[in-house]
C-alpha cells in the first residue's frame, strides 16, 4: 500500500492523529515518501518547545515525563512525547515499555505519545526521531518531550534536537569524578536528581553543584539543580518552572536563534552523512565496488584512506537515478 | 545497517482488571526476539486506552491478553473503538483464558486468532508473519 503523502500531510495539518501516526511509521521506514512528507510539512514546524529528557536506565525518565505531561496539561498546553527504547542488535526487535508510566493520558486527545526503537542508532535517539518531532510540531503540539534511550556517558545526540535538555541523575551513581567527566554532564540545561528521597541525594546535589562551579563561565544561563521524586510528583512543579525559565531565557537573550541554527546545521550534516552511507549500502553497484575495495585493503593492495576516497568520488559521480 | 524496512509493530495490551501479566510478558518477549517492535502497556487498560494506543503507535497487530473472564464485554468495545478510528486493517489476536464457546462469536467480531494456554510462542510469531503486510 502506498499512502498518498500529500493527503496525509493535509490531514495532519488539520490535526488528524491517525495521519500523524501513519506519517511517523513512514518516517521510521526512512523511505523516499517519508522525505517527501517532511518536505511538505517542514514549513509548518518550528513552533513547539522541544524538551529532551535523558539519564541512566532506571533513573525514572518515563515516570518523570508522565508528571511533566500533567504539569503542561494543567497549563492547557498540547503535549507530544517521543520515547526511545533500545532495539536488539541481534534481532532488531524491541520492547518499548515507556508508555506503561504514561497510560493515564492515552485517552486525552491533546497528548500524543509515540514509542520508537533505536534501530541501530547509538547516540540515544533513533534516526527518525527528528522527523517524528517535526510531525508532532506540525500537528500543533506546544510542548514536545523527547525521552532518550537510557544514557550513560556519551549519548548526547539529544542536544541536536532539544532546546532544553533535562539531565536526570539519581543518588548513588559513582563519585564526584564521574560528574566532571566530559560528555553527558556537559549537556544539561536543567539538572534533576530523581529519587531524592533516597540516601545520598544531598551528596549528589553537592557533587553536581561543585562540578558546575568548577566551570569558568558565569555569565548566561546557570543550570539549576532540582530535586524531585517522580513517583509522588514532589518537586515536579519546580522542575517545570525551571524548564520554562530556560526557554524564556533563550528567547529573551536571543540565544534561541543561534541554538536553532546549530541544530539545523547538525541535522543537515547527519542527513548528508546518512544519505551517503545509505546509498553506499543499498545501491548494488556501490556495493560491488565496496566489496572489491574491502578485499584490496585486506590484501594491502591499497589502504583504507585511498579506498574511501575512491568510494566517495564514485558516489558523487554516479548520476542520480 | 540502516536499511529502510517495514518493522512489524505489535501492541500487547491487557484490558480488564485481572493482575496476571506473566503470559503477556512471555509473548512480548518472544515477539521481541522474533524481531518485532513490541509496545507493552502493562496492566488494566480500558478499551479506550487500548484503541488510542494502537492508533498513536500505528501498530500492525493488537494482541489482547485477558484472564478475568470479561472478554465478551471488553473485546467488542475495543473492536468498536478501533473501527471508529478507521483501523480496519489492524490484525487483532487474543490470548488468555477464553472458553471454547466464546471463540466463534469473537472471531465473528473480527478477532483473527485466539491462542489459549500452552500455545508455543513460535506459533504466534508465525501467525503474525503470515497475516501482516
Amino acid at each position: 500500500m502506498t499512502p498518498d503523502t500529500t493527503d496525509l500531510v493535509k490531514q495532519l495539518l488539520k490535526g488528524n492523529r491517525r495521519a500523524a501516526a501513519r506519517l511517523m511509521t513512514l518516517a521510521e521506514s526512512l523511505s523516499p515518501e517519508a522525505h517527501s512528507a517532511i518536505k511538505q510539512l517542514y514549513p509548518h514546524t518550528g513552533k513547539a518547545h522541544i524538551i529532551g529528557i535523558t539519564g541512566p536506565p532506571g533513573s525514572g525518565k518515563s515516570t518523570l515525563v508522565d508528571k511533566l505531561i500533567e504539569q503542561f496539561r494543567n497549563q492547557k498546553l498540547k503535549v507530544g512525547v517521543v520515547a526511545v527504547d533500545p532495539s536488539s542488535p541481534f534481532t532488531g526487535g524491541a520492547l518499548l515499555g515507556d508508555r506503561i508510566r504514561m497510560n493515564r493520558f492515552a485517552s486525552d486527545h491533546d497528548v500524543f505519545i509515540r514509542s520508537m526503537g533505536s534501530r541501530g542508532s547509538l547516540g540515544g535517539l533513533a534516526w527518525a526521531t527528528h522527523d517524528i518531532v517535526h510531525i508532532l510540531d506540525a500537528l500543533g503540539k506546544d510542548i514536545i518531550l523527547v525521552e532518550t534511550v537510557g544514557a550513560g556517558q556519551a549519548e548526547v545526540d539529544i542536544i541536536q534536537l532539544a532546546e532544553t535538555v533535562v539531565l536526570l541523575s539519581v543518588p548513588g551513581l559513582g563519585d564526584d569524578i564521574q560528574t566532571i567527566k566530559a560528555g553527558i554532564m556537559e549537556i544539561g540545561n536543567v539538572f534533576t536528581i530523581n529519587k531524592s528521597d533516597l540516601d545520598g541525594a544531598d551528596r549528589r546535589y553537592v557533587e553536581i553543584q561543585s562540578a558546575l562551579n568548577l566551570g569558568q563561565e558565569t555569565k548566561g544561563w546557570q543550570p539549576p539543580i532540582i530535586k524531585v521524586v517522580a513517583t509522588t510528583g514532589e518537586g515536579v512543579e519546580e522542575l517545570t518552572k525551571a524548564i520554562q525559565d530556560h526557554h524564556s531565557y533563550l528567547v529573551e537573550s536571543g540565544e534561541i536563534a543561534q541554538n536553532r541554527e546549530q541544530r539545523c546545521s547538525a541535522q543537515l550534516e547527519t542527513i548528508v552523512e546518512h544519505s551517503f552511507i545509505r546509498k553506499l549500502f543499498t545501491d548494488p553497484e556501490e556495493q560491488t565496488l565496496f566489496q572489491e575495495l574491502v578485499k584490496e585493503v585486506n590484501s594491502r593492495k591499497t589502504d583504507p584512506y585511498t579506498a574511501a576516497e575512491k568510494l566517495i568520488l564514485h558516489l558523487i559521480k554516479t548520476p542520480k537515478k | 545497517m540502516t536499511e529502510a524496512e517495514q518493522k512489524i509493530r505489535v501492541l500487547i495490551a491487557k484490558p480488564g482488571l485481572d493482575g496476571h501479566d506473566r503470559g503477556a510478558k512471555v509473548v512480548a518477549r518472544a515477539l521481541r526476539d522474533a524481531g518485532f517492535e513490541v509496545i507493552y502497556t502493562g496492566l488494566r487498560q480500558t478499551p479506550e486506552q487500548v484503541a488510542e494506543t494502537a492508533l498513536q503507535e500505528d501498530v500492525d497487530v493488537v494482541g489482547l491478553s485477558i484472564l478475568s473472564g470479561a472478554h465478551m464485554r471488553l473485546f467488542p468495545e475495543i473492536m468498536k473503538l478501533l473501527k471508529e478510528r478507521k483501523m480496519k486493517d489492524v490484525l487483532v489476536i487474543a490470548g488468555g483464558i477464553i472458553p471454547e464457546d466464546d471463540v466463534k462469536p469473537l472471531k465473528k467480531l473480527g478477532i483473527k486468532a485466539i491462542f489459549g494456554p500452552g500455545t508455543p510462542t513460535g506459533e504466534i510469531v508465525e501467525f503474525i508473519r503470515k497475516h501482516t503486510k
